[in-house]
């Protein structure tokens, strides 16, 4: 508490970074990180249910309290996230058919990406209001976004370079992951986090 | 229709061995990796955590299984998921009721336990399928699995990032710790390096194959 929104936000973008400093949503981060133009969309479709889900869970943790029903919170919580990505996947396929089939599996992958209800369960624990969630689920979306994109470059260089056979696939990504890991650790401090 | 074919292969020693070898959730799948390398800066916590899954998994899929005729073919994704969520939930009361510095470690990672690839793929790819006792077996093979890669990246993290093991100091004093080890990117250093490993002797034994 008693952090502002600006603080709320570049932690979550970059000290704090979903995907690099919290391991949250690695699967889609790993799996379609290979090319740019699928990287991006598929980090701003993330955002976007990362938004749906925090308004929505911040809606759903007011009612559940005021009952005081908070075991069900985790239930209800993974609803919300499966139909909000329901949604985007039919606005998705009704006007952008190809980017639906290029993303394929990891659509509908969405909604177990840990991120997404990551987002969710992290801002409840940490008691934020309406303002901070918002803030906080726009800097991790952002994140999430930078990170996807950031990897997919790296990985499009890396295609024309020459490696050892043995270093290639899930090994080699995990290292460059770590490394870049390494770099957003130099933004600790920033924003006035821990 | 075809989803709710039963394998009937019979329950064999491979059920339960492949999770743990041929198909390790950790190194061979690569699979569920958000909680593998958040809670794994030590080996306690990862061995708490591997655990935690392994109840959430066996306990799901021996669910699944058993409802498995029941359950229509078009919500049985939501229906697994409430399922998974419900165990979760579970398991996330009576690690705060056992022990609170635990929890506070893990935090929301043990409800993130609800969006592992691991639980839902098992129950989606095996225990819908497959009568109670042999779901069981995989899911408990598939669980040891996972919890024995969890061990290995957590010990991995905690000597080289702090000298212990399981708390206890290993080097004594002179140890000077390599912290970035118990830092994120160590995370991803030590499972790629897990990793190299692994695909560097698969492919030495590809060769040796070849050779002999």
């Amino acid at each position: 508490m008693g952090e502002s929104l600006s603080q709320i936000f570049i932690g979550a973008l970059l000290t704090n970074n979903f995907v690099l400093a919290m391991f949250l949503g690695l699967c889609p981060f790993l799996g379609v990180s290979g090319r740019l133009g699928t990287a991006l969309p598929m980090g701003l479709a993330t955002g976007f249910v990362m938004l749906v889900a925090s308004i929505c869970a911040y809606a759903l943790n007011l009612v559940l309290s005021a009952f005081h029903l908070d075991f069900l919170r985790l239930i209800s919580y993974i609803v919300v996230i499966a139909s909000s990505v329901q949604l985007v996947e039919m606005v998705m396929k009704k006007y952008s058919p190809t980017l639906f089939r290029a993303m394929g599996i990891y659509l509908p992958l969405i909604t177990t990406n840990c991120a997404i209800l990551g987002v969710a369960l992290f801002q409840t624990a940490r008691d934020y209001d309406f303002p901070q969630s918002l803030a906080f689920s726009t800097g991790a979306g952002a994140g999430f976004t930078l990170a996807l994109v950031l990897m997919a470059s790296l990985r499009e260089r890396l295609q024309l370079a020459n490696v050892p056979t043995v270093v290639q696939g899930t090994a080699l990504s995990l290292i460059l992951a770590g490394l870049l890991s390494l770099t957003f650790m130099g933004f600790a401090g920033l924003g006035g986090g821990e | 229709m075809s989803l709710k074919k039963e394998t009937d292969d019979g329950i064999t020693f491979d059920t339960f061995m492949e999770g743990i070898w041929r198909q390790n959730p950790v190194f061979v799948m690569v699979l569920g990796m958000c909680p593998t390398l958040a809670v794994t800066v030590s080996a306690v916590n990862a061995l708490s955590m591997g655990i935690a899954t392994l109840f959430v998994l066996v306990s799901s899929c021996l669910l699944v299984s058993l409802i498995r005729n029941l359950v229509p073919k078009e919500v049985r994704i939501a229906t697994y998921i409430v399922i998974i969520a419900t165990f979760v939930t579970l398991v996330d009361y009576i690690i705060q009721a056992v022990s609170l510095s635990l929890y506070e470690a893990l935090g929301a990672f043990i409800q993130l336990i609800v969006v592992n690839c691991i639980v839902l793929g098992r129950a989606e790819a095996h225990a819908s399928r497959n009568p109670p006792l042999k779901a069981v077996l995989n899911a408990l093979g598939m669980g040891i699995g996972f919890t024995i890669g969890l061990l290995a990246l957590g010990a991995t993290r905690e000597i080289l990032g702090a000298g212990k093991l399981f708390g206890f100091s290993l080097f004594g004093d002179h140890f000077q710790p390599w912290v970035v080890m118990v830092l994120p990117p160590g995370g991803f250093f030590v499972l790629g390096a897990w990793l190299l490993l692994f695909s560097f002797m698969r492919s030495r034994s590809e060769k040796g194959a070849q050779h002999g």
